[in-house]
């Protein structure tokens, strides 16, 4: 007689998840990255925004990546660092989560030290300023609970859980975080039409001579509202958070940033790496007539000579009109993000 | 008699069989290199003030892509064998080869254009060229930039300076009614090759010849919010056009 044993006759196949991609993003931007060793799948998905919400994540499970990552405010953090479990508090302000598998270099954080959301999501629990866990005990938790075993069965084709299949399941949720559907985003579907001053401050955002936000905030025909590159904004003269070069090591990528998107920005303040700006407003002065000259500022900080690009108030009111055009409501309402 | 008709059929199917190989052609790849003057560049030379223009400025180079397109091989029949419809070049990431196209082997005219042509420079069209932001704005009449080159310069004032030379269709705005456009690309002509075997060829930029030849650049003068300036694109467009030289054919 042959034995199986019952796990060998119970072959479950996952189901494959539609990404919704937004009709802009299909026809303006190449493919997203769907890494083929963790592909798309409904049960995967449906894993990975389970995990997204539950604080066994964490040492005392009393925080969850939502926990600092709050759809309510695009995925980001409302205030400039985030405190851990123990109290303490980081040094960087959470980045809001959406968009991701359109960061076609795949280099995550601010600093461009996680290659890959797998990897990403594989810091904040063993980190311990954060969650302060370690794996280990995350995936015997996980293990010992009654839905998880059967959860990741179905979705990996193992109920043996670890930090890779955790981390796995994460991603594939992080990446359904699609927003595409802004004020401006319909204006360029031809559903609506903009405020004069949303026009005049997308004109202010576009011109070489103003603003000339676009050489790193995209455009019209780059819906990502980014160029995921690392740049020196010019906030401080002499930056004491390195940035990317304390990832490259290389002096010359010191105070060297990724650029965020502008989606969302009502909804994801404050602002920066550090957080230091509270409003949009301290955002636009600063770029008007905040600039720091360092040995690393980036040559499209071409006016800080000036200080800045010397907005007028109105021309001020006018940007941020337009930036604000760029927020999606219906991504933070969208139920499917939401636990 | 079925000897013969065995060995005639396998000649005749060996002699096929090679004329078939031959008329396959041959791989044939483009790689850009880039050179200030006689000194090779690459991305380790980047972030460092060390490069003297014709005019005296010593500047450094952060950023330099460029668009080619129209990549083409033209033999003694003027039939076109395309190597490239269009390619970003990018020097600081290291994208810098065009991939193996097969072509015949034979005796070949090569050229490309520098930028799009005012029929390729279709607002948004090009979803790579878009994902990485390579797009004018509609009041500069969109498009594409044919090239981006962005560093430092020490200048009159001794202290390091910003340049963006971007390169894209020249906007005359003189007239806000009547806005007008000259398209700036141009076509380079590399000369006749032979391509014997699979090939590499070797296209060559001079950074240095688009501060000189014909118009002496004064990065004092010109240095940034150069892409509305009609007067700054013809004058790039001038010294472009010494700019690219043919290379090593690697056979």
């Amino acid at each position: 007689m042959h034995c199986t044993s019952k796990e060998e006759d119970e072959i479950y196949t996952p189901v494959p998840y539609n990404l919704e991609i937004p009709a802009l993003f299909a026809s303006k931007l190449i493919a997203p990255v769907l890494p083929l060793n963790n592909p798309l799948t409904e049960e995967g998905v449906a894993l990975g925004k389970k995990l997204f919400f539950d604080k066994r994540l964490s040492g005392n499970n009393t925080q969850s990546c939502a926990s600092c990552h709050n759809p309510r405010n695009s995925f980001a953090e409302n205030q400039s660092f985030s405190e851990g479990i123990d109290g303490r508090f980081g040094n960087r302000n959470a980045m809001p989560l959406f968009n991701l598998a359109w960061n076609f270099e795949e280099r995550f954080a601010w600093d461009g030290k996680e290659l890959s959301l797998e990897r990403q999501a594989l810091e904040p629990v063993k980190n311990p300023i954060e969650m302060h866990s370690d794996w280990k005990r995350v995936a015997e938790k996980l293990t010992a609970s009654p839905e998880y075993p059967d959860m990741f069965k179905q979705a990996f084709g193992s109920s043996k859980i670890d930090s890779i299949l955790i981390t796995k399941a994460i991603a594939q949720f992080e990446r359904t975080l699609i927003s595409g559907n802004s004020k401006f985003d319909r204006f360029l579907r031809n559903e609506t039409s903009l405020s004069p001053q949303e026009q005049n401050g997308f004109d202010l955002f576009m011109n070489e001579a103003k603003g000339d936000c676009f050489h790193c905030h995209g455009s019209n025909q780059n819906p990502l509202w980014t160029d995921n590159k690392f740049h020196n904004n010019g906030l401080d003269a002499t930056p004491t958070d390195l940035g990317l070069g304390a990832v490259t090591g290389d002096p010359n990528d010191n105070g060297k940033f990724r650029s965020p998107s502008l989606r969302n920005l009502i909804f994801t303040a404050p602002y920066m790496h550090d957080g230091r700006f509270t409003t949009l407003d301290q955002v636009i002065n600063h770029y008007s007539e905040g600039l720091q000259q360092s040995a690393t500022i980036d040559p499209l900080m071409k006016t800080v000579a000036q200080g800045g690009v010397q907005l007028s108030p109105q021309e001020k009111m006018d940007l941020k009109a337009f930036l604000l055009s760029l927020s999606d409501t219906e991504f933070i309402n969208n139920p499917a993000f939401k636990q | 008699m079925k000897r013969i008709l065995f060995l005639g059929t396998t000649l005749l199917l060996l002699c096929s069989c090679t004329s078939s190989k031959k008329d396959l052609g041959t791989n044939v790849s483009v790689h850009f290199s880039h050179y200030w003057d006689s000194i090779p560049v690459s991305p380790t030379d980047f972030n460092s003030l060390k490069f003297t223009t014709k005019n005296g400025e010593i500047l450094s180079i952060e950023n330099l892509r460029y668009l080619v397109s129209n990549l083409v091989l033209t033999d003694v029949n003027n039939k076109n064998y395309e190597l490239s419809k269009y390619q970003l070049i990018n020097l600081g990431e290291n994208q810098l080869t065009i991939p193996a196209v097969e072509v015949p082997l034979g005796t070949y005219t090569l050229s490309f254009v520098f930028g799009f042509s005012e029929t390729q420079n279709t607002d948004g069209s090009y979803p790579d060229l878009n994902s990485v932001s390579f797009n004018i704005p509609n009041m500069l009449g969109g498009g594409y930039h044919y090239m981006q080159f962005d560093g430092k310069y020490i200048g009159e004032n001794l202290a390091p300076a910003p340049f963006n030379y971007h390169a894209i269709r020249a906007v005359n705005k003189e007239n806000p009614n009547a806005i007008a456009f000259q398209d700036t690309s141009f076509k380079v002509d590399l000369g006749v090759l032979v391509l014997t075997n699979a090939t590499e060829i070797e296209i060559q930029m001079n950074i240095a010849e688009w501060f000189k030849n014909p118009y002496t650049w004064d990065l004092n003068e010109l240095n940034t919010v150069l892409m509305p300036n009609f007067e700054a694109q013809l004058l790039m467009s001038q010294n472009g056009k010494s700019v690219f030289s043919r290379g090593e054919l690697s056979q």
